[in-house]
């Protein structure tokens, strides 16, 4: 059963000096309920673009775009954004108060959403960093902020843009992992923007790759049915996934290069 | 610690200098009883705090200048966060803005004392009207410079509309609001003199106009000398006071 359906969806943006720029066209993918789905592509190839319509902040400018079979008329707490940078943290409330916002805003009880943002900032390995503020904090635990901030909530679906993009290779892993068993724990789905083939395989139950921009859409879909001990670097079985996916970005990258000049 | 001590021994030398200077230009550039040394200054100073003229005159100036800063910025804030999220307000309210923030509140004087007399009202009007238009910009700049994820992110958490203004938008706009009242407090400070030099019974204006025609140069410096003294510790105090009671919120400069 699909979660979200986008069928030949487009997206232009208007630009106030003329030229309309059309990020994708004509694209169409179906996120099934519970599945964990990683987007690759090229930098710029629209996988924000993607997400945002998702998460209900863009209109589609053509086709369909279908949550649970209802069109999606913008955002709500049934789907919780990691975004890309950190801007959308609240620099006047501390690591503990930019993870209860979600819950104090639904109304509720303090004891409780105190303890559940104390147990993602644990979580995501920001215990004892509580009371500071993000301007005190690495770009590294400013994204765990912002992602205890959405797990906390309990949202039905994550959308996440490279969530782990700032973290240093240790920390990720442990990230990855910890996600990987909330989803698998919750049956979360999950939209999942990475620039990782690595990060990709070790998360996601299909990996869709995207073409260059412009008017971008899917090139193709790779299913990654590896077990748990497959996910390995080092597994031959890894490996080969890890190929076919780099075969299908490599040219991608190339064609991007290329109308960059 | 250390950073503090460096502001305040860069404090020191920086007046230091500025009277040093003063005190040579007014000894050998330009001697003559029209421009006092500063020694001169200061034992004027001291012989006016002493007899309570000082007081007297400087009370009533900032007096003004308080409860105007205040009435502009208790109009200034609320109006200024309409206009910046309610696009039918902006588009109502901005020819009143747009238009009468160019116009002066020094070219007001004659209307103000024609309206509300020679009185503290005049003065507290002008200093409102000073006030209110800088408030009400930065404000509403502000209100239009969250960054759109914060407001994104508040939505895909759970949050109303009402929930957003309160608990993104209006925290998101306080160092603005305070930049605009830093800047207001600037100007009311040039815009009471200049009332009270045209029309007052009192203030450290109407002491520099007294002056004048007496031709008591001290005293018109030690006027201009307190008023600049007045006027940094009051911007120094603003800040403090923000930093020390809302320091999320510092100022934007
Ligand atoms: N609000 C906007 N207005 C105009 N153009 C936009 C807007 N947002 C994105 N674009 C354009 O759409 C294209 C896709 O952008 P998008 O942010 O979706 O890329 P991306 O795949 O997420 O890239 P990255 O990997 O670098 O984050 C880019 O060329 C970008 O310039
Ligand atoms: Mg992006």
């Amino acid at each position: 059963m699909s979660l979200v359906e986008l069928t030949q969806v487009s997206k232009v943006y208007r630009s106030l000096t003329g030229g309309d720029y059309v990020a994708v066209r004509d694209f169409s993918l179906d996120i099934r309920t519970g599945e964990f789905f990683c987007l690759l592509g090229t930098s710029g190839c629209g996988k924000t673009t993607v997400l945002n319509m998702v998460a209900g902040f863009e209109a589609v400018s053509s086709g369909n775009l279908r949550l649970g079979g209802k069109p999606i008329a913008g955002p709500a707490a049934d789907r919780g954004v990691v975004f890309q940078g950190d801007d959308s943290l609240y620099g006047w409330l501390s690591a503990q108060g930019n993870v209860e916002f979600g819950l104090r805003m639904r109304g509720i009880a303090r004891r409780e959403r105190e303890e559940k943002a104390r147990h993602y900032l644990e979580l995501v390995g920001l215990k004892g960093q509580e009371h500071k503020h993000p301007s005190e904090l690495s770009g590294g635990m400013k994204q765990r902020i912002q992602i205890a901030r959405v797990l906390a909530n309990e949202p039905q679906m994550l959308l996440m843009d490279e969530p782990f993009a700032a973290l240093d290779a240790h920390t990720r892993a442990d990230m990855q992992r910890e996600l990987k068993r909330i989803c698998a724990a919750t049956g979360k789905t999950v939209l999942f923007i990475t620039h990782d083939i690595d990060e990709a395989i070790i998360l996601a139950d299909r990996i869709g790759v995207m073409h260059a921009g412009p008017a971008s859409k899917l090139k193709g879909i790779v299913p990654v049915t590896l077990s748990d001990t497959e996910r390995e670097r080092t597994h031959d079985r890894f490996v080969e996934v890890y190929r076919q996916v780099h075969e299908m970005i490599r040219d991608e990258v190339a064609i991007s290069l290329q109308r960059a000049h | 610690m250390r950073a503090a001590v460096n502001g305040v021994g860069g404090y020191l030398v920086g007046f230091a200098s500025l009277f040093l200077i003063w005190h040579m230009a007014s000894t050998w550039l330009l001697s003559s009883v029209l421009f006092p040394t500063p020694w001169k200054v200061f034992l004027k100073a001291i012989e006016l705090a002493q007899d309570g003229t000082l007081w007297e005159q400087a009370s009533a100036s900032l007096g003004r200048i308080a409860s105007g800063f205040a009435g502009g910025s208790l109009i200034g804030i609320p109006v200024g966060l309409a206009i910046g999220s309610f696009r039918p307000v902006r588009r109502l309210l901005e020819p009143y803005t747009e238009f009468l923030r160019f116009i002066p509140a020094t070219a007001l004087i004659t209307v103000a004392v024609i309206w509300f007399g020679i009185g503290e009202g005049s003065k507290i009007f002008l200093i409102i009207y000073t006030t209110v238009f800088i408030v009400i910009i930065n404000t509403a700049a502000g209100v239009s410079a969250v960054a759109p994820n914060k407001i994104r992110a508040a939505r895909s958490l759970g949050a109303g509309p009402g929930q957003i203004f309160f608990f993104v938008a209006l925290p998101a706009t306080v160092p603005y609001i305070l930049t605009g009242m830093r800047l207001a407090m600037a100007n009311s400070f040039v815009t009471i003199v200049a009332a009270e030099l045209v029309a007052a019974n009192n203030g450290l204006g109407r002491m520099i106009w007294d002056s004048r025609m007496y031709m008591l140069v001290d005293q018109i410096f030690v006027a201009l000398l307190v008023l600049g003294l007045l006027g940094f510790t009051a911007d120094r105090l603003f800040r403090w006071g923000i930093y020390t009671f809302a320091g999320r919120f510092s100022p934007v400069t």
